[in-house]
């Protein structure tokens, strides 16, 4: 007796590669958001900056002449060191953020109400942080003048000194940035393993050895993130430097982001094309420690 | 009787349609000041009085903001009147051609007779783009009393200008008040010291870019400004002052002069000066027998060349012209009417700032409006650095000249 056999049902192309496809249809709607908003703009900041344009009228083509004119401008080399200045001194956020933070650590009475007080600096907007600073500031009426001048006599107007400006700015960017970074520290120490810290002690390490060599370790990933964090914030300082001092005194607590809006956006900004290719040098700054990031990230999925 | 019916019905439809179409205008400006905001006020209700059938949707801006929002929504969502200056400021706007036309209103409306005074700064390429409804003069305010209590005749030379600062400087009082944190106040002084050094023609030749800034005649200007800058006759730290932060220093008197527009007096009462506490004084003669010009910014109105409803925006345009229309406004304003038909007015710094824009060789439109933005932009900032570190006046007058160099080729 001979059973029919029906032939193989053939399966659609989709159904033959659904494992392989439902990544790809999954991720969509992202990459497709991520294109539009993120990668097709940087794609037209950088064709910009290849044209000399006034935002209103017609672009006319001049190839790499606006980085040409970047390399002997002075405003950009201030502007460069400026963001330089940030950069580093930024990073004293996360050892000040630490440091709150294993002091906040404990279980006394009314913590929480601490902690939220610590963190409030970082929850209102940079634009009020900037104002509050700028009248702590003032030569005449502020509370820091006052005081430098009960201590020694003179009086020191901050934001009108070009030497000392770009550093009330960066002190005045510091106080959120510190809130910030303690709130990551402080859920990275409520995971911290009890056993590791338990195991040090039967073992006599306290202090600083038993925060250097078991506590710290196990903060790597709070950290990680907290670098990520400030490196973005330095880089992007554009709020307070423009609520300050409008990047003077002439032009000295410039940074790149502002000089961008101001080239290209502001009152006297006519300048597209140009504010571009300053967008276009940032971005190459920024990817530098974006690829870092990254492929410390990759490095750790692969291993963990 | 059908067909009259009908006929009566289309008439009705045709007369409704027409009341439903008469207008809306919308109207962008800046004046976020309580003194210019009530005299916007008080002109839209006017216009809507005299053109019943026009309303105005009045879109108010803070005024610094406004400088930067005008170019987007003059290309993304023009109004139907938009506020704006004179000269080459709307120079950008017009040779991108975001802004319509004018020339009719003018013509229509004899403009060309009445608003004289200011019609050259409204005029390229042979073409009007807008309507000036105010302007206002540059001068040196100084607190009489004080100066009375110092025993100083207000100055009328340069020497006796010095002398003055060095008499207030010795009893204690900072000569000048100044806030140069938003940098422009640092083009007015540049620009009285220029027309007085080296007169009209030279300042409009230097500021649309035909003198380099290393010639020797603007480092002849800095040099007698160092004259005042050297030693000290300004108030310190006016890098971090806007210039409003600096009046309380006139108010207490502290300082003793303010080179403004007329607009600080009502700061200056409503700090609690009187009347006959603030004198006025025209920037006193620096070269022997140079004629006098002055600084007069004038305020506008412009179409967007983008607007909706044209017809209704000129008669926006040709009311704000109307001499009655800009007596009033400038009553509110305490500035001073463009249109010489206008009622002059009755205040005191007024008046004498009528008599000395009458009488001037020319009208300055203000640095930052009459050299173009970058160049503006880069001046003001040499000249707020100049004010700060005058040893280096060469190091600034280069870097001046390398962007004259890139911005006007």
């Amino acid at each position: 007796m001979t059973t029919a056999v029906s032939p193989p049902v053939q399966l659609g192309w989709f159904r033959r590669n659904q494992i392989k496809l439902a990544p790809w249809l999954f991720l969509a709607p992202g990459l497709i958001m991520f294109f539009i908003y993120v990668l097709a703009p940087i794609g037209q900041s950088i064709w910009i900056s290849f044209f000399d344009w006034d935002g209103l009228g017609k672009a006319t083509w001049i190839g790499l002449g606006n980085y040409v004119e970047m390399l002997d401008d002075t405003n950009f080399y201030i502007s460069l060191k400026n963001n330089l200045l940030w950069l580093v001194l930024y990073m004293l956020s996360v050892p000040a953020g630490l440091g709150i933070a294993l002091f906040l650590n404990q279980n006394v009475v009314g913590i929480r109400l601490y902690k939220s007080l610590f963190f409030f600096p970082f929850v209102i907007s940079q634009v009020v942080v900037g104002l509050m600073f700028t009248w702590f500031y003032a030569p005449d009426f502020g509370l820091l003048s006052g005081l430098i001048q009960a201590i020694t006599g003179s009086k020191v107007a901050i934001l009108a000194d070009d030497r000392y400006a770009t550093y009330g700015i960066i002190a005045a960017g510091l106080w959120p940035q510190i809130a910030y970074v303690m709130i990551l520290y402080l859920t990275g120490l409520n995971n911290i393993n009890p056993e590791q810290i338990e195991a040090a002690r039967m073992d006599h390490a306290k202090g600083f050895a038993l925060f250097w060599h078991i506590i710290l370790p196990q903060l790597r990933p709070a950290t990680f993130i907290a670098v990520v964090v400030t490196v973005i914030g330095a880089l992007r300082s554009f709020d307070l430097v423009s609520i300050m001092t409008h990047g003077g005194p002439y032009g000295s607590t410039r940074v790149l982001s502002y000089y961008m809006y101001e080239q290209a956006l502001s009152e006297y900004g006519y300048r597209m094309g140009y504010g571009a290719a300053i967008a276009v040098v940032l971005f190459l700054i920024m990817m530098v420690f974006i690829t870092f990031f990254i492929t410390r990230m990759i490095a750790q999925e692969r291993n963990g | 009787m059908f067909i009259k019916r009908l006929s009566l019905a289309a008439f009705a439809l045709a007369l409704s349609a027409s009341t439903v179409l008469a207008g809306e205008i919308v109207l962008n400006s800046d004046q976020s000041d309580p003194a210019p905001k009530k005299a916007m006020e008080q002109l839209i209700a006017d216009f809507q009085a005299a053109n019943p059938g026009i309303t105005v949707k009045w879109n108010n801006f803070d005024h610094e903001g406004y400088k930067s929002a005008i170019n987007n929504f003059l290309k993304a969502n023009p109004p139907d009147v938009a506020a704006w200056y004179a000269g080459n400021r709307m120079a950008p706007q017009v040779k991108a051609g975001l802004f319509e036309d004018v020339t009719d209103v003018w013509e229509k409306n004899g403009l060309n007779d009445t608003l004289k005074s200011a019609a050259s700064s409204m005029t390229i390429d042979g073409k009007k783009w807008g309507v000036p409804y105010t302007y206002y003069q540059w001068g040196i305010y100084y607190r009489a009393d004080i100066f009375k209590a110092q025993g100083i005749e207000p100055p009328k030379t340069w020497a006796e200008l010095v002398a003055a600062c060095a008499k207030l400087k010795a009893a204690g009082i900072s000569p000048f008040a100044i806030g140069t944190k938003a940098l422009w106040p640092t083009g007015g002084w540049f620009d009285y010291m220029d027309l007085r050094v080296n007169g009209y023609q030279f300042h409009m030749d230097l500021t649309s870019g035909k003198v380099p800034y290393t010639d020797p005649k603007v480092k002849a200007v800095f040099d007698k400004w160092a004259e005042l800058v050297k030693p000290g006759y300004y108030i310190e730290n006016h890098a971090a002052l806007d210039w409003q932060d600096a009046m309380p220093q006139f108010v207490q008197g502290k300082a003793a002069m303010y080179l403004m527009g007329n607009f600080v007096v009502a700061p200056m009462k409503a700090g609690g000066l009187k009347e006959d506490q603030i004198g006025f004084l025209q920037f006193p003669e620096i070269t022997a027998g140079m004629p006098k010009a002055e600084d007069a910014p004038t305020d506008t109105f412009h179409i967007p060349s983008g607007a909706k409803n044209k017809e209704d925006a000129k008669k926006f345009l040709a009311f704000v012209a109307s001499a009655d229309a800009q007596t009033k406004l400038n009553n509110i304003l305490g500035q001073l009417p463009v249109n010489n038909k206008s009622a002059k007015p009755d205040d005191k710094f007024l008046n004498a700032g009528f008599s000395v824009l009458a009488n001037a060789a020319g009208l300055a439109q203000f640095f930052d409006r009459d050299a173009p933005a970058d160049m503006a932009k880069a001046g003001m900032e040499g000249f707020q650095k100049f004010m700060v570190h005058p040893e280096m006046e060469d190091a600034i007058l280069a870097d001046l000249e390398k962007v004259r160099a890139r911005v006007y080729k």
